[in-house]
């Protein structure tokens, strides 16, 4: 293995304090931040060459950095298999953000496309890899915009970099779960397949394939040009970092904001501007997350050692703060039923599960549901979870289970009595309108 | 070192029709759809044998038996 030297003096000597992301973003002009912009912070990343770099890999292991795209799998592992594999070693960027209640990922494609490109290529050179692919669905046009043109820039400036292609992703939850992006590039439909091999041992044309999330590997870009010490600098010793959450529901400020790992929720929530009536609930990692009961929240800090004790975790840093007034398991019922149809349809467990346990929610948020009922959508739970070839039937029974948890009143009271008024309330979790979308 | 084996379903490839559990039920039951719920401990001995009988009579080869590394 060829050993590389990072960069030896960075343009500054310290990064940014707070935030650290989002000050890569042009507030000048709104828009995307130009490559001679971003240059003037950022030096570019290093001719392509085919052997890992040491150094890298050993500076982002340092760094602790964990995926920000839900699962917080230690990113310096991932680089470490991936560049002991056999073959052409590629990188992908998963820029899907299927989660309809997440934002920042588009957030971050639209306004610093250069400090994903920068991480995506830095990431090449620590593996060694010889291509990146930009996965970003197809109906995202700004980002789509903005990512295009950013590579256009880089051409234009003759900047050596290795091929980096575009992928146009279907607008489906399932597009960015990483076996099935690995299979639409390689000319499939994006549609999970069966693991092992996972796509770090066999991937894009049958190589070693690392895949990150967008937010991870602007934080990559960061730790190379400051150091795995500036970034130890925020958020917990294990959870190190900042990171970027995407806020909705009973808040006044709604959108994106960058947090040091390990902040307390209730502060977040307070400084966000609560709506009058209260929150009465919060869902935690969006549709693939958990909700947290109000007392939980008054006293969670937003890391997974904190979050995993109350049953919860960080997932993709969506967080919607339910309003009082408005019914958990009406609007559990709703994602469920949407969740359903997600599902890419392979494995029995999850086309018959899913679509179970979904109009057992409806029932139950209906008011029609009997004590059976409740008996089945727990062991539905039971046998659907780890069944799916891939991950996204346990995600919907994980917010299955926290629903009858956190709203154990309500279950109770809809089953004995029917539903309450809140069941009345306007809906609240956003649901994509369904487009009968190829899977291509 | 003595080798072991563990079932495993390929639940893309499983036609949910319950062959196998028909011919190991020792291992294997059906959840409430008809698809293979499928026991994780180990085979070996006599039931060994009807597990390679099972994977072998699974018409879309979703039924497997994995060598597992043992002491
Ligand atoms: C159903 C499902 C959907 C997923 N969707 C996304 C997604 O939209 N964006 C993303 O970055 N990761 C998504 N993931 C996680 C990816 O499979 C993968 O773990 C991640 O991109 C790895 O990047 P990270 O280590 O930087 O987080 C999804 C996983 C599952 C099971
Ligand atoms: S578990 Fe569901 S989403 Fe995953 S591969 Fe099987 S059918 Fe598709
Ligand atoms: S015999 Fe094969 S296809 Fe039939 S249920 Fe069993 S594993 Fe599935």
């Amino acid at each position: 293995m060829i050993a590389h030297e990072l960069p030896s003096s960075p343009a500054r000597s310290t990064g940014p304090a707070l935030p650290r992301l989002l000050s890569a973003f042009d507030e000048q002009s709104g828009g995307a931040t130009r490559l001679i912009t971003h240059r003037r912070t950022y030096p570019p990343p290093p001719a392509p060459r085919r052997h890992p770099a040491e150094s890298y890999i050993a500076a982002i292991e340092k760094a602790g950095l964990r995926g920000r795209g839900g699962a917080g799998f230690p990113t310096g592992r991932k680089l470490r298999s991936v560049s002991e594999g056999q073959g052409r070693r590629v990188v992908v960027v998963n820029g899907s953000e299927g989660e309809p209640a997440s934002g920042k990922d588009q957030l971050l494609l639209t306004r610093a496309p250069h400090l994903i490109l920068d991480g995506a290529l830095l990431a090449a050179t620590a593996i060694g890899g010889r291509e990146v692919f930009v996965g970003v669905e197809r109906g995202k046009v700004d980002a789509l915009r903005a990512i295009h043109h950013a590579i256009a820039e880089r051409v234009h400036a003759r900047e050596p970099m290795v091929p980096v292609r575009v992928v146009e992703l279907p607008a489906r939850y399932l597009s960015g779960e990483e076996s099935a992006l690995v299979h639409l590039i390689n000319g499939g439909e994006a549609k999970p397949t069966l693991t092992p091999p996972r796509p770090y041992q066999r991937g894009v044309g049958g190589g070693p394939t690392l895949i990150d999330n967008v937010e991870t590997l602007c934080h990559l870009a960061q730790i190379v040009q400051w150091g795995p010490v500036w970034f130890r600098d925020q958020g917990t010793v294990d959870e190190p970092g900042t990171m970027l959450l995407t806020l909705s529901g009973a808040v006044g400020r709604r959108g994106v904001c960058e947090i040091p790992i390990g902040m307390s929720l209730a502060t977040i929530l307070a400084s966000s501007r609560p709506k009058a009536g209260g929150i009465s609930a919060v869902l935690l990692g969006g549709y693939y997350g958990t909700w947290l009961s109000a007392a939980d929240a008054r006293v969670a800090t937003m890391d997974n050692a904190t979050l995993r004790r109350m049953g919860s975790g960080l997932g993709c840093g969506a967080i919607i703060a339910l309003p009082s007034g408005a019914c958990g398991l009406s609007e559990t019922a709703r994602v469920l039923t949407w969740l359903a149809g997600q599902t890419a349809g392979q494995c029995g467990p999850c086309v018959h599960g899913l679509a179970a346990i979904a109009g057992g929610m409806r029932d139950l948020a209906a008011g029609t549901a009997s004590l059976r009922t409740l008996e089945s959508l727990h062991r539905w739970g039971d046998q659907v979870e780890g069944r799916g070839a891939c991950s996204f039937p346990d995600g919907a029974v994980r917010l299955l289970r926290s629903a009858l948890k956190v709203f154990d009143n309500d279950v109770a009271h809809h089953v004995s009595h029917g539903p309450c008024v809140a069941a009345a309330h306007p809906p609240v979790l956003p649901i994509p309108a369904v487009e009968v979308a190829s899977w291509r | 070192m003595a080798v072991s084996f563990r079932l495993r379903v390929d639940m893309i490839a499983c036609d949910g029709r319950g062959l196998c559990a028909d011919l190991l039920p020792e291992r294997i039951r059906l959840d409430d759809w008809g698809y293979p719920m499928i026991d994780p401990t180990s085979v070996s001995g006599p039931v060994l044998e009807h597990a390679r009988r099972a994977v072998a009579a699974c018409p879309v080869l979703a039924l497997k038996l994995d060598a597992i590394k043992g002491s």
